[in-house]
């Protein structure tokens, strides 16, 4: 649907030394890109740089050549970007079915009307059983699984172009993150999806990811096909440490 | 109701029916505090003498052009636009890492809407007339609501009822919540934080100037400190729901007026702030974070 293209971003927290220097970086239209790295290498400050969140010092973000350096956050996901923050992102306060909705709220560029909305979350149920069973529940008694489920399902029910998502194994049971990382690469096959996937749980993003990407010290130390870089010993010892 | 009815339960009726009518402007009041609490995650010390303004415009329409409804609109319309006014340019130029500028600078606003407004209509009492009766109802020989009571209950039920609706039933009211209780999550979602923020202001200070345009008739009239005891009982009542329940603003103000209105019945008025000093602090002993609290996270 959308390519997304990172042309010598640098980022910094507060007067810091940047986290990132000069990164370039293209995730392809429809691509699914795995983004490795060491804890602190800076894949989380390139998933908020990107949506906004973490001021950019310099360099560009561009979402099918547009600009989008100079927006906010809010416009960037009305644009078509999304992210599913590191950590559970749901609003525990609300309900399964509130959580969903309000990610139907804002699709790129119009807003859609009340059965469309409902179609979208309906089809969400079907793929993640365990919410439709919980729809009126409250975030806050959600488990960790569910949680990741529900914060997943409402950033593709909002059908962004581009998806972010920021260690969205971490701290579940194997099966779980099998379940999730499933999910995503059907919708990415089914829809077009490109995503970009942050993750320490290498084995399991290269499994479902065409191209690998190595962050270290925040540059690109490395950049091939995920079936290379998963069945490259040298490589993988090289950049990844195992 | 029956004439046999002894003075001592007419007594009663009368104190109780009056304490909901007091009650319903409490429970108005207070939740505009929670909210305003609820988007800025602030007590705004300014609420009172911010509520007074569009009473003194309401006020000076209806005196100018008769019509007690025109008063109220404007007042309504003045209080939403004070209340944007004072987020947008005074509140959000303030850091906001730690509350107490926040506080301070609300403080100040005190100061600087009272002082003004004593400069500009002078520092004494008005009388302001009900657009109802206050002469009570006699049911059976008992005096209970009288009119205007009711209108202030129906009011409040009104207004309660609309917010109930706003709140959980359209966009705008999921994106209100959404943006009080987890701004960047919404931020990620596309929904408008700072706009959200705007808006919550409106209509929290739009609500306590309806409060207190109801409190004004029923009080000494109006003067620049008409609101204050108004604002000290509904925090109260908000601390008591919990600060951040709508429903909680609004079971814990109608009992802090039911029991403002019997010990001033049964007591004296004087003692009145005393019992509900005492009940804010049973309840905070009891339930620290208020009756209606939302439950803690569920952690593993």
């Amino acid at each position: 649907m959308s390519t997304l293209t990172i042309e010598k971003l640098t980022v910094g927290h507060g007067d810091g030394a940047p986290v990132l220097h000069g990164l370039e970086l293209e995730v392809p239209d429809g691509g699914v890109v795995a983004l490795l790295g060491a804890n602190g290498a800076g894949k989380t400050t390139l998933l908020r740089s990107l949506m906004g969140l973490v001021p950019a010092r310099s360099g560009r973000v561009l979402l099918d050549g547009t600009d989008l350096t100079r927006l906010s956050t809010e416009d960037r996901v009305r644009r078509g970007l999304a992210l599913v923050p590191e950590g559970r992102s749901v609003v525990v306060e609300l309900t399964v079915a509130e959580n969903l909705r309000l990610g139907t709220l804002w699709k790129t560029g119009r807003k859609r009307k009340g059965p469309a909305r409902e179609a979208a979350v309906g089809q969400m149920y079907e793929l993640f059983e365990p919410l439709a069973r919980r729809r009126d529940a409250a975030g806050h008694t959600l488990s960790g699984g569910e949680r990741q489920m529900l914060a997943l399902a409402r950033a593709l029910v909002g059908e962004p172009d581009v998806l972010l998502l920021d260690e969205p194994s971490l701290g579940l049971a194997p099966l779980v993150v099998a379940q999730l990382l499933g999910v995503l690469r059907d919708q990415a096959e089914a829809t077009g999806l490109t995503v970009l996937l942050a993750e320490q749980n290498v084995t399991g993003a290269l499994s479902v990811a065409d191209r690998g990407v190595v962050l270290s010290l925040g540059e690109v130390v490395a950049d091939r096909p995920a079936a290379e870089l998963a069945a490259d010993p040298a490589l993988r010892h090289a950049y990844l440490g195992f | 109701m029956t004439p046999e009815m002894g003075p001592a339960v007419e007594r009663l009726v009368f104190l109780l029916s009056t304490g909901l009518a007091r009650g319903a402007v409490l429970a108005l009041f207070a939740l505009s505090l929670v909210i305003v609490y609820r988007a800025a995650r602030a007590v705004n010390f300014a609420q009172a003498a911010m509520a007074i303004v569009p009473v003194y415009v309401a006020f000076a329409v209806t005196s100018a052009s008769g019509s007690y409804w025109l008063g109220l609109a404007c007042a309504l319309v003045t209080g939403a636009l004070l209340g944007a006014v004072v987020e947008r340019w005074l509140l959000r130029l303030v850091p906001q890492d730690n509350p107490l500028p926040g506080i301070i600078v609300a403080i100040g606003l005190v100061m600087v809407l009272q002082a003004g407004l004593a400069i500009a209509f002078g520092p004494d009492h008005r009388p302001v007339h009900a657009p109802f009766s206050q002469r009570p109802f006699d049911v059976g020989g008992v005096s209970v609501l009288s009119p205007y009571d009711l209108f202030v209950l129906i009011v409040a039920a009104v207004v309660m009822g609309g917010f109930a609706i706003l709140f959980n039933r359209t966009s705008i009211g999921l994106q209100l919540r959404a943006a009080a209780f987890a701004p960047e999550t919404s931020r990620l979602l596309g929904v408008r934080v700072p706009r959200m923020v705007t808006l919550g202001w409106m209509l929290s200070i739009a609500t306590a100037a309806l409060a207190a345009l109801l409190l004004v008739p029923t009080g000494l009239g109006l003067d620049p400190h008409a609101a204050d005891v108004l604002f000290v009982n509904a925090f109260a009542a908000a601390v008591i729901g919990g600060l951040d329940s709508p429903v909680g603003a609004l079971v814990a103000g109608l009992v802090v007026g039911v029991l403002a209105s019997l010990v001033t019945g049964y007591a004296s008025a004087a003692t009145a702030p005393l019992a509900v000093l005492a009940l804010l602090t049973v309840v905070l002993l009891v339930r620290p974070h208020g009756l209606f609290a939302a439950r803690e996270a569920r952690t593993a």
